[in-house]
């Protein structure tokens, strides 16, 4: 578990950080906190000829809230987005998702940026991302490119990123105020890789009539998932306990996860109705 | 941190003392092995295994040697002559053949076995190498599983025509008798799951060879470093005094950490055969796939009752799946689920099956409790189970069987064949105390409100059992203390400190029996070259057997220092006396300890005893179950024990609520899980769950010094391990009472959320 041989660039720009890429021939990889790729490498799963650490760069750090929503560097740490306070009102379900990352090293030194890039299905960020039509943009060798979070995930641990493209930062939409929420992951412990992860939002009229509803899935899937059999259940609906047990069954029914040691496939697939049922409860209990 | 100068003398036993190693380890001046390096040392790494079962057909290290900085490959063709197995420390007549080999040389019997050992001038290096190494293995059929294993279709060891190296029978009385009149019986079947101890410092050591001297040294030593030692010189064929076991800072043992193990030959194997210093950390990879395992035990037992509730006999079988060798205490979680499962309870009559078979796994040793937390968790199932059939109260009829003072010492079942400890019996105390004390603050009466009910979506359950806990192996300890030029007196130790706080207890034991301050004792412990003979820390026996040897060595340092100081005032020895670090006489002339020092004190004291003690207690667990996500959570925890004579509370406090704590993680968590192939799926401790230290906030414990044993000057009782045994039973029980309503039975564990969940799920579906 020790690390391969690599080459080391901090760069201080991206422009010098995409010629590194470039020159890397598919060797080079970005690193941006490295908490997850690391460890890859020191199993010796990943052995890259360099890493091109993002850490210098200036400007990957910010977190603008703005009329077009909430644009978050690449480079901004959990830590970052937890100690935002105008993101509970900006982006409540992002602080809630970001609560259950990891644990406290991983949350001090892990990136949006890279949790992105990583893929990985069960992790809240990607989850987050496609679960708010959030839009990452990106620069490479052939210039800029903005990729909406559908198009990102391709597999487990598989992006459509070239391999000299950096993420910048992701866009999470304009979230109205009436909007109403919930997230919901089980994990075996506090912080682990979760067994299954909901986050929802959906707005309503004066009525409680449920529109615009999205539900994504951690960690049920290859990739991250939305539910849409789920979301057209819930629309047009009131959140009652007939609707949250009908929507819990069709969420369980559109996922089909693999079973693992730590828990079933059978449990996991149950887990998914659970989690949404809970998460759509305190939606609509919450007070505005 | 320093201790409290405000003790007054021969106080400080019993005392709440802080740790003087602290001191040192907060402060970041701890010395583990990883912090000890040699000029011009070599790292070493192994390659292991990739299959569970096969035949080594070739090693081509060629490419290997070619990287630069790779010194050399040790493969079994380097090791002249048969390959040396691992000594037993308990052996018995059939285990021989199924030693393990320091290296695999035809055959490899588990994912993990070594095959070769990279030398080279760096860890990275060195597993740089292992990548380019080729290793060419005909794969045989894996027996991984009980059945497979025990119909002997499929042999590991082809010389010896089967696969189950002993059978232990433990029996009392007449257990078929007792069934036959029995108005009552109860039978199940259990699973406990393969689990490792999981020290936070991995294993490591660094062995140099002196040639001039024909000397080796090996550092990195813990648990018992003379008998390694003694193992050592055997397989290396040197004398025993040419070897050495240095003893640095250990982080953690529990039972795993210091047994004699492949590596430790291969590393000194490499440091004598090149001349180098040779460094090995093990990394947390290979550490769950290398260091013993433990607790892998199925059975099917069955107790006897009358119809107010008395046990009269217990009888059945156990399976323990001890991998692919026989290490050196490999059956000592066997024997012990056998001779303890009966545990506090007055079982009359018994008859038990013990089976040890080997497998396509990793080889296991002790863990924490070993056996011990397997036959808990086995009776304290059955009793919950009896009392529901019997229609008698969870308390009452473990009242009306639980060991009275009255019956002390009461034998437990003997074991066959002996490994030297057929027959044993617990040494004093009455078991009704701590289970009344635990009932009382555990506020049993108001909760027993709460079984089976459903609050705010989850289900509530509380349940009691009792343990008791072996402790204070024999057979003898030793210490040397020695007067210091600074007036300090020096203690050395053949005990081990693997993080239980041996230097503080020693220390107090010491000031007090020598009426001097703490602080002027200094504690040398756990090497080889500070006494002739040692035997370390191991079941639970360091504070008895090495802090009675501390009193011994303390009189004799006395009566020297009265033989000193009268020849100094020219008196008789009879005409002086002594205290706190004077010797005075009757006219008031005195000659302080300091003023000795060139006469000169050097005496060795130590203890002898084969009889072990018994630490006993009783715990309750509160848990609410989230029937949604299967979910448990602990919400009141209290153990209370009786440790004869309690040493130092504050230590003491920590290893009971440890020990809970690291059963949590048995319970609920902790699995090394094999595929079918024989791989093991667990190679990080993102799979390996052990408890984080925020997981469990609510453990609450007691201890008592009520009933001191007999056994020994202090009347103490080992007490690092009783923590963890009755977790298993306990909390499933409280699991189980929660869930009442569904009629479920956790009998497999661990309680996984997917396992309880199923549960729920399977009795819903049959309902």
């Amino acid at each position: 578990m020790k690390l391969p041989h690599f080459d080391y660039q901090a760069p201080a720009s991206l422009d010098e950080a995409v010629a590194l890429l470039v020159a890397g021939d598919g060797g080079a990889r970005p690193l941006a906190g490295g908490q997850s790729f690391v460890p890859i490498m020191a199993f010796r799963l990943a052995e890259p000829s360099m890493l091109v650490d993002l850490r210098k760069i200036p400007g990957l750090d910010q977190i603008e809230i703005g009329d077009e929503g909430v644009r978050i560097g690449a480079m901004v740490r959990w830590r970052d987005l937890l100690d935002d306070a105008r993101l509970a009102s900006a982006l409540p379900l992002l602080p809630a998702a970001i609560d259950h990352v990891a644990h406290y090293q991983i949350r001090n030194r892990g990136t949006v940026g890279g949790s992105l890039a990583h893929a990985d299905p069960a992790a809240e960020m990607p989850t987050i991302a496609l679960t708010c039509d959030a839009v990452i943009d990106v620069i490479g060798s052939k210039g800029k490119r903005s990729i909406p979070a559908a198009d990102l995930f391709t597999g487990p641990l598989m992006t459509s990123l070239d391999s000299d493209e950096i993420i910048t930062s992701v866009l999470l939409p304009a979230w109205p105020a009436s909007r109403r929420w919930g997230f919901q992951e089980f994990s075996r412990r506090r912080g682990d890789f979760a067994l299954a992860g909901i986050a929802v939002f959906y707005d309503e009229d004066a009525s409680g009539v449920v529109a615009n509803a999205h539900i994504g899935a951690i960690s049920v899937g290859d990739t991250p998932l939305r539910l849409s059999k789920a979301e057209a259940a819930l629309n047009g609906r009131k959140i009652d306990e007939a609707t949250l047990a009908e929507v819990a069954a069709v969420a369980s029914g559109e996922v089909d996860p693999n079973g693992d040691i730590h828990a079933s496939a059978r449990y996991r697939k149950a887990l998914v109705g659970t989690l949404l049922s809970r998460a759509l409860s305190a939606a609509a209990n919450r007070k505005a | 941190m320093k201790p409290a100068s405000h003790h007054t003398q021969n106080s400080y036993v019993g005392g709440h003392i802080e740790r003087v190693e602290d001191y040192r380890f907060l402060r970041g001046e701890g010395q583990y092995l990883d912090d000890v390096s040699r000029p011009g040392q070599w790292q070493a790494a192994f390659l292991r295994s990739p299959v569970a079962h096969g035949r080594i057909v070739k090693i081509d290290a060629s490419a290997a040697l070619a990287l630069p900085g790779v010194h050399a490959v040790v493969t079994a063709n380097d090791i002249e002559g048969e390959i040396p197995t691992i000594p037993f420390r308990r052996p018995n007549p059939t285990i021989g053949p199924y030693a393990q080999p320091i290296i695999a040389r035809d055959k490899v019997r588990y994912y993990g076995e070594p095959v070769a050992m990279v030398l080279a001038d760096s860890a990275e290096l060195a597993e740089d190498a292992l990548g380019v190494i080729v290793l060419d293995i005909d794969t045989l059929p894996p027996v991984i599983a009980r059945e497979a294993a025990m119909s002997d279709k499929v042999l590991l060891f082809d010389e010896v025509k089967t696969n189950v190296p002993t059978v232990f029978n433990a029996d009392k009385g007449d257990a078929e008798a007792a069934f036959a009149a029995a108005d009552y019986t109860i039978r199940d079947q259990f699973y406990t799951q393969r689990q490792t101890a999981l020290p936070m410092e991995t294993r490591g050591l660094l062995a140099e060879w002196d040639a001039k001297l024909g000397k080796l040294s090996v550092s990195g030593a813990a648990k018992l470093p003379f008998f390694n030692r003694k193992a050592m010189a055997k397989m290396m064929k040197l004398p025993e005094e040419a070897v050495d076991y240095i003893e640095l800072d250990v982080g953690g043992g529990f039972g795993a950490r210091g047994e004699f193990y492949p590596e430790d030959y291969l590393v000194a194997f490499g440091a004598r055969k090149f001349g180098r210093p040779v460094k090995w950390i093990e990394d947390r990879r290979e550490h769950l796939m290398a260091i013993g395992h433990s607790r892998e035990c199925s059975s099917d037992v069955e107790l006897a009752f009358s119809k107010d509730g008395v046990i009269l006999g217990m009888r059945g079988s156990l399976y323990v799946n001890v991998g692919a060798y026989v290490r050196p205490n490999g059956m000592t979680p066997v024997r012990n689920a056998a001779q303890f499962m009966s545990g506090p309870y007055r079982v009359p009559a018994i008859h038990l099956d013990a089976y040890a078979f080997v497998s396509n796994k990793t080889p296991a040793g002790t863990y924490r409790g070993p056996g011990r937390y397997e036959g808990c968790f086995f009776i304290e199932r059955l009793m919950d189970q009896a009392a529901a059939g019997l229609g008698i109260d969870r308390l009452e009829i473990r009242r009306r069987n639980l060991i009275t003072h009255a019956e002390m010492p009461y034998p437990l079942a003997t074991v066959l064949p002996s490994d030297g400890r057929a027959e044993t019996q617990c040494d004093s105390g009455h078991h009704l105390e701590p289970f009344e004390l635990v009932v009382k603050d555990s506020n049993w009466a108001e909760k027993a409100a709460l079984q089976g009910k459903l609050i705010d979506g989850r289900y509530h359950g509380i349940a009691i059992g009792s343990f008791i806990e072996g402790g204070a192996s024999g057979p003898q300890e030793n210490v040397r203390m020695e007067l210091h030029a600074d007036g300090k007196v020096g203690l050395y130790a053949g005990s081990s400190a693997i993080g239980q706080g041996l230097e503080t207890i020693l220390s107090q034991i010491a000031a007090d029996a020598l009426e001097l301050p703490m602080e002027r004792i200094e504690v040398f412990h756990g090497s080889t070259t500070y006494l002739k003979e040692g035997w370390g820390s191991f079941g639970s026996r360091a504070t008895v057997m090495g802090g009675s040897a501390v009193l011994d060595a303390a009189k004799k340092f006395l009566a020297a220092f009265k033989i000193h100081a009268a020849a100094r005032l020219g008196v008789t020895i009879e005409e002086v006396t002594v205290s706190e670090g004077v010797a005075r006489t009757a006219d008031g002339r005195s000659v302080p300890l300091a003023e000795v020092v060139k006469d000169g004190i050097n005496v060795d004291g130590s203890f002898k005893n084969q009889t072990p003690t018994y630490t006993y207690g009783t715990s309750f667990a509160h848990v609410a179950v989230d029937a949604g996500t299967g979910h448990v959570e602990v919400i009141d925890y209290v153990v209370a024990d009786d440790v004869g004579r309690i040493i130092n509370s504050m230590t003491l406090h920590g290893q009971v609520m440890g020990a809970a704590v690291q059963g949590f993680g048995s319970v609920f968590s902790e699995e090394l899980v094999y595929s079918d192939e024989g791989q093991l799926m667990v190679g990080s401790l993102a799979d390996y769950l052990v408890p984080l230290a925020s997981d469990y906030p609510v453990v609450r414990c007691h201890s008592l010094e009520s009933y001191p044993s007999p056994t020994n000057p202090l009347g103490a009782k080992g007490a690092g391990e009783g923590g963890i045994i009755p977790v298993g039973g306990v909390v499933a029980n409280a699991v189980a009472n929660a869930l009442s309503s569904f009629g479920v039975k956790p009998n497999v564990l661990p309680l996984s959320p997917s396992r309880v969940w199923e549960m729920i799920e399977d009795a819903r579906a049959k309902a």
